[in-house]
Formats: C-alpha cells, structure tokens, sequence
C-alpha cells in the first residue's frame, strides 16, 4: 500500500501565538536632524527662551505646541537663525544640524537658509507670476538654465501638490490664487532650493478646512524627503499630522514625546491641561 | 477653568452611575429570588432590564456626540474610551441577573433541591465586586480597582466548589439532574458577573493611570 508521506517533523513547532511589540517613540529608530542643547534666547534683557534642549529626528514631522507668547515660534525661527534679523535680539547654547552648530563663528546663514526652508502663517507670495515665484531662489543662488529652472519648477509644484491646479497658468500672478494656493506655492517657493528641513509656522491657521486638509496631507506627504517642524495653535492638527510634539510653556520646554502620548497620556498635569483645555 | 466639556462629562458620569445602581439592584433582587423562591420579583428584574438598555443607549448617544464635538484628548480621551467599555460591561451584567431569575422561575417550578452552600457566597461575592468597581470608577481608584481584580481568583474557585457540591446531588439521585444543571448555569452566571466587574476595573485603572492591563497578570502592587 502506498504510503502518504506527512512531514510530521516535531521540529516544527506549532506557531506561537503573535507578540505584539512595545511601541517605541520613532526618535529611537531614525537618525537624528537637529540636536538642540540648552538653548537660551534673549530680545534684548528678556528671556524668552529658557535651557531648551531636544532631538529632532530626521524624516520626521515634530510639532510645537503652547499657548501664544510660550516661545514656540522664537523657537522655531531660531532653527534657521531667522531671529537674527530682529535688533538686540540673541541666542545662546547650540543647535546643531547634522551635528554641526548652526550658532558657531563663521556660519554661512544664506547657505543655512537654504538648508532649512520656512513656511509663514501668512502665505507671502512675491508679485510675480507663479513660474517666476518659484524660480526666485534658484536665480539668486546663480541658477540661470532655463531647462533646469523649469524642471525645478515642476518638480517644486507637484511636490506642493499644486501642479495640477496651476499647471496650465504658470505665467499668471501668484496672487490670482486662493488662500490655499498661495500657501502650497509658498511651500514650493521653498522646495525650490531643494532644503532638507522645512519649518512651518502655523501654516494653516488663515486657511478653511479644505484647504487645511490639503496642507496636512502635503506634510505627510513631505515627511518621506523632508524633516519638518511645525508650530500650530490647532491640537488636532498637531495630534493628526506630527509624529512628536513638543509643549512649550512660558519660555520653557514643558515635555517632548511621541505625539500619541502627549496626546493620550501626557506625564505632565501642565501638558494635560492645556491638551484638555483647560488652560490656554 | 469650568469646561462646556467638563458638565458633558459629569452628565454622562451621573448616567453611568444611575445605571449601575440599577445594575447593582438587579443583581441584589436576583439573588434574593434565587434564595427566598420569588418568582413574582425574579419577573420583576426581568421587566427592568429593559431599562438598562435604554440608559446604554443614551449613554452611547451622548459618548459619540461627545468625541464629535469635542474631540477629548488625554485623561478626557481616556474617560471617553473607559466609559465606552465600561457601560457594556454593566448591560451585560444586567443581562446576567435576568439570566439567573429566568432560572430561578424554571427552578420554582419544582421542589427546593437542597440546602445550597456555595451558590449563596459565590453570589455575595460576585456582588461586591461588582459594587467595588463602581466604587473604584466613581472615586477614580486604580488602588481598588486592582484589589477587586484579584479577588476575581477567589470567585473562579467558588464556582468550581458550587459546580462539585451540584454534581454530588446529580450523582446521589437522577432526579435532581435537572435542577442541578439550571444552577450550576447560575453559578456561571455570578461568575460572569464578577469577570464583568474585573474587566471595569481595569478600565479605571487605564483611566487613572493610562495603563492598559488587560491580559496581563494584575497583583494588587503593580
């Protein structure tokens, strides 16, 4: 009689039940962008910033949260030394992108600026065409072909995700656009330049929700090439879009994790209040 | 600040406590049916259920009204999600007591069995825990909630114990067969009754403490 042969083997073992693993914070896993360590801002004798120090993974959306004048935007705009441009105004301590301080003696501000874009609250487009919008970076930075400021160009808005709106008006004024619009132009503007780090702030607080939603899934969109970090009034918007979230409170970093624990089991009663409401 | 959210929530607190006090009379009715032979009150639990439903639904209404509006995030998220496991624990703990006096009427319907023992404590026991994890939620007490959970070891072997003392009289004579299987269903029941209680309680300790702790080994210190 022929027999049936059945792998029988004990060596297989019958398979364990699934184990399912611990969440880890992301910061853990990917490699670092921005390294900030016990960094102090001034505007002249004010304090506004007090001995923040934090690790802003790379690839990653990090949001900043806090009630209006806690410092989130003096931060934030001292990631790309933007506050340098305010009188009297100084920081202290070091922020450093891939591990150089950007604060150093002899640092190339313009090249930093490149490296590091930034979005506005309020979309600041040039009054120029769209095309030529777009362009403006890449023509001061010495870029003159046309082929490849076209390229850029195209690549920038459909990045943007605003290439298909735009696409066969190219040559029109960028403030022909909606609100909307001008702010993923402005995103593109910045694109342009090809940075590695977009700030954002508060980029879709002047918009309505279609608009939001459009800017919020252009950021997770983003997050594949681009480290972001953003500063937003709107939790939900924080909770939605960012994979870390930083909660400032009167110059101070008041706790910086996971955006699901800030979310849902912030260590912190001041967190927790202010994520409920109940201050702010 | 006094939040809009914040009398949504002792709106929807105050509800789920007035069914558990329903929830906790109707255990309390069934097993003085069960002891005392009281047909006309176990029907009477039996009317009552629907009620409770009626507050489950209310309470589902109100908890998704909540999320829509408000959109709860930390403790209140966690309030949120508790409530939402909590309330269908106390149906169905509700439905368990209409379970046990739909026995009791079967068993009314025929001769006492015999002295029972375990049965009685089994269900005093369930009881307690079930009033000790209303307690634990209403005071937002993890340090309760996991002592009640540890009790839920005690209850398991009890019914064993009852099962054991009702299998005895099967075996003595086959006329008891009948009667003996309608509690060993109630001692299930109770025991039901206290897994429910158990699975509340560790909703408050996730609420109090953001801990999840279902299917993990509790002891009353971790």
């Amino acid at each position: 009689m022929a027999s049936i042969d059945m792998d029988v083997s004990p060596a297989t073992p019958k398979a364990a039940p699934p184990v399912v693993p611990e969440s880890k914070p992301p910061a853990q896993e990917t490699p670092l962008k921005i390294r900030v360590a016990n960094f102090d801002f001034y505007y002249g004798a004010v304090k506004a910033l007090h001995g923040i120090s934090l690790d802003i993974p790379e690839r990653q959306v990090t949001a900043f949260i806090g009630p209006s004048g806690c410092g989130k935007s003096t931060f934030i705009r001292s990631i790309n030394r933007m506050n340098d441009i305010i009188p009297d105004a100084h920081g202290e301590g070091t922020i450093e992108i891939d591990g150089r301080n950007i604060y150093a003696p002899g640092t190339d501000v313009v090249a930093l600026r490149r490296r590091v874009g930034m979005v506005f609250q309020k979309s600041n487009p040039f009054p120029k065409s769209i095309y030529d919008n777009i362009a403006y970076g890449l023509r001061i930075g010495g870029v003159h072909d046309k082929r490849r400021i076209t390229e850029v160009v195209e690549r920038s808005l459909i990045r943007s995700a605003l290439w298909d709106e735009v696409k066969d008006r190219l040559h029109t004024s960028a403030l022909t656009l909606s609100g909307g619009q001008q702010q993923r132009l402005c995103i593109a503007r910045a694109l342009a330049v090809d940075p590695e780090i977009l700030l954002m702030d508060e980029p879709a607080s002047a918009l309505d929700p279609i608009a939001t939603t459009k800017i919020e899934e252009l950021i997770w969109d983003l997050k594949i090439n681009y480290t972001i970090v953003i500063v937003t009034h709107n939790m939900q918007q924080a909770a939605r879009v960012s994979d870390r979230t930083a909660f400032f409170m009167l110059g101070r970093l008041v706790e910086y994790a996971d955006t699901k624990t800030i979310f849902m089991n912030p260590k912190e009663k001041m967190t927790e209040d202010y994520v409920t409401g109940r201050f702010g | 600040m006094q939040r809009h959210f914040d009398r949504d929530i002792e709106d929807i607190k105050d509800l789920l406590l007035r069914m558990g006090a329903m929830v906790e009379d109707a255990i309390t009715q069934s097993i003085r049916a069960l002891l005392e032979r009281d047909t006309p009150l176990a029907e009477e639990v039996i009317a009552n259920d629907g009620r409770i439903d009626q507050m489950e639904l209310e309470i589902d209404r109100r908890t998704l009204e909540l999320i829509a509006k408000m959109q709860p995030a930390a403790v209140d998220l966690r309030f949120v999600a508790a409530i939402m496991k909590i309330t269908p624990e106390l149906e169905r703990i509700a439905d368990l007591a209409q379970d046990v006096c739909e026995r009791v009427i079967e068993l009314n319907r025929e001769p006492p069995l015999k002295p029972m023992h375990a049965i009685p404590r089994l269900a005093q026991d369930a009881q307690t825990m079930v009033r000790q994890a209303l307690d634990a939620f209403v005071r937002g007490d993890a340090v309760l909630a996991r002592k009640v959970i540890t009790q839920d070891d005690s209850v398991d072997q009890q019914t064993e114990q009852s099962f054991r003392e009702l299998l005895t009289y099967m075996l003595e004579d086959p006329r008891n067969i009948s009667r003996a299987i309608r509690l060993t269903f109630v001692g299930k029941y109770f025991e039901r009754m206290a897994d429910g209680a158990t699975n509340v309680c560790e909703m408050v300790v996730y609420l109090v403490e953001g801990k999840m702790i279902k299917h993990t080994p509790v002891t009353q210190s971790s």
